[in-house]
């Protein structure tokens, strides 16, 4: 693009300044405009799951139904209630968009089709990503609503406990190809995808990224039930409509790093010649793990506070870190393979280092979740034994209670 | 060179901020303004708040605070450890995994006294 606009008569330097800038503002556009297609999906997907029929009424297949809701929202009163703090009130939305955007700059979109290939990528995607937190406390703070602040201390805390496990599982990549950068990561999954080295760690990855954008059955952020949409009650019009774009954005996002990741990227047959091909094939498999992220948040039902806490700290944080352990030992008996090769010597080089990390990583997931069914069975028989007694205590006690009412009756008559 | 990797991250955040302005002065300037003394009211489920909003907040989430503070630094010194691997031997896991086992010894405390339990 820089040559274009060298050609098209700019200097050097300016022409490098603009083409970043028209870079960084057409990905961030498009990236900002697939919500408004992604909630569709996820409307649509939701009504199937419901046996409903979803939007059907504006545009086929209602598909131009997010548009009308758009201008819906723009006509809508902007409400500052009394003694808000409106400076971080106003800036809550701004920031929180401003954090889920700024990832979009390091996501590897096809071999040459990158924002910046900066060198320490998957740290800049955890930093930015984690300025949402600070977006939810003003949000919360300014807002001067109790439910509101409740909601932000809330957010905030299953935010950074989350964040744990999450930095946890994406060390293992790191470790694994010895790069932070992202399109060194994607490289590397050529022979093979780091979700076979790895799958337990994917799964870890996949869950607490969940967490962090706040999507059922994490959802306590908003928990309309308790705490009436936490956060962003005092909200109205489009400034409520950015934290929206910003939670749909973000779970796209997700999706996104998740395929970089662990899925390969673009890697796929033909990408390295047609970069087009890499944007289809990474965009089929960002769709394949929304639907999955879907799928779940249709299926279960809302964690309660106390077992969101204690889910991430008494399991996937100390599972997370076991992986790391098993996954440093196991890649360190290995040595390394030599990937120069054509595709099937690199494929038959790799597959014992690869078959030996995924089948200990497997394991470690099963011995995980074993010892997790223990601990319910164990927590079933002890809460059904207590039930047990109280029966018991209820039928020693009845003939009691209908001798005392008999007293009574008797007293009554008298 | 390093730099100027970063010029494109500035480009796009100088803009990305300019994404969720828009749409919200526009809603400014579009959406009608009525003031009312119950419209403005803080909204807590039609009950009338009461007291200060902007007071002391529970204990329980300063220790989460901590537990992830302490997480959070050893995360900084795991990264580069995390990229060095493959050149490194095996004193470097060993070395690693001295690390992590102290920092989960500290958890396995946390637990065993009870910080961990949500009240």
């Amino acid at each position: 693009m820089t040559e274009i606009l060298i050609d098209l008569g700019f200097g050097e330097d300016l022409a490098d300044v603009l083409a970043k800038y028209l870079g960084a503002g057409l990905l961030a556009g498009i990236f900002l405009l697939l919500p408004l297609f992604t909630i569709w999906i996820e409307r649509k997907g939701a009504a199937r799951f419901q046996m409903r029929v979803g939007p059907n009424r504006v545009g086929p297949y209602g598909l131009i139904q997010n548009f009308a809701d758009v201008i819906k929202l723009l006509g809508k009163e902007l409400i500052f209630p009394r003694n808000v703090d409106r400076l971080t009130f106003m800036l809550a939305p701004i920031l929180m968009v401003t954090s889920v955007v700024g990832i979009v700059a390091v996501l590897p979109l096809a071999p040459t089709v990158i924002g910046t290939d900066l060198s320490i990528g998957v740290l800049y995607f955890i930093s930015v990503s984690s300025l949402a937190t600070i977006a939810v406390v003003m949000a919360g703070w300014g807002s001067n609503n109790k439910y509101a602040l409740l909601g932000a201390f809330r957010t905030v805390a299953q935010l950074i406990s989350y964040e744990i496990p999450l930095i946890f599982s994406l060390l293992i990549p790191v470790l694994l190809v010895g790069t932070m950068s992202m399109q060194g990561i994607v490289e590397f999954q050529g022979t093979y995808w780091l979700i076979l080295y790895a799958p337990t760690a994917a799964v870890i990855f996949l869950l607490s990224n969940i967490a962090e954008i706040g999507r059922a059955p994490f959802d306590l952020i908003e928990a309309e039930s308790e705490l009436v949409a936490g956060f962003m009650i005092e909200y109205s019009g489009m400034a409520f409509a950015m934290f929206y774009l910003a939670e749909f954005l973000h779970a796209f996002l997700v999706a996104v790093i998740f395929a970089v990741l662990f899925l390969g990227g673009w890697q796929g047959p033909f990408a390295e010649d047609l970069p087009i091909l890499g944007i289809v094939y990474l965009a089929a498999k960002t769709f394949f793990i929304y639907l999955v992220m879907m799928w779940v948040r249709m299926t279960l039902p809302r964690f309660r506070i106390d077992h969101l806490m204690d889910f991430n700290w008494k399991f996937l944080v100390p599972l997370s870190v076991a992986h790391l352990l098993v996954t440093g030992f196991v890649w360190r008996l290995f040595p390394d393979t030599d990937l120069s090769g054509g595709l099937f010597s690199r494929l038959v080089d790799e597959f014992p280092r690869m078959a030996v990390m995924g089948l200990s990583s497997v394991a470690l997931g099963i011995v995980a979740l074993s010892l997790l069914r223990q601990y319910a069975a164990n927590q079933r028989q002890r809460i059904l034994s207590l039930t047990t007694v109280d029966e018991e205590y209820a039928l020693a006690i009845t003939p009691q209670t209908t001798a005392q009412s008999s007293v009574v009756v008797v007293t009554s008559g008298d | 060179m390093e730099l100027n990797q970063w010029a494109f991250v500035g480009a796009l955040l100088s803009i990305a901020w300019l994404l969720p302005v828009a749409p919200i002065v526009l809603n400014i300037l579009l959406a009608p303004r009525r003031k009312g003394e119950i419209k403005s009211d803080v909204y807590e489920c039609g009950v009338e708040t009461v007291g200060d909003t902007w007071g002391q907040i529970k204990l329980q989430y300063y220790l989460y605070a901590i537990m992830f503070l302490v997480f959070d630094v050893e995360m900084v010194f795991l990264f580069p450890w995390a990229v060095a691997y493959n050149a490194l031997g095996m004193g470097a896991f060993l070395a690693g995994a001295v690390f992590i086992l102290l920092l989960i010894e500290g958890l396995i405390y946390a637990w065993r006294k009870g910080a961990l339990e949500w009240q």
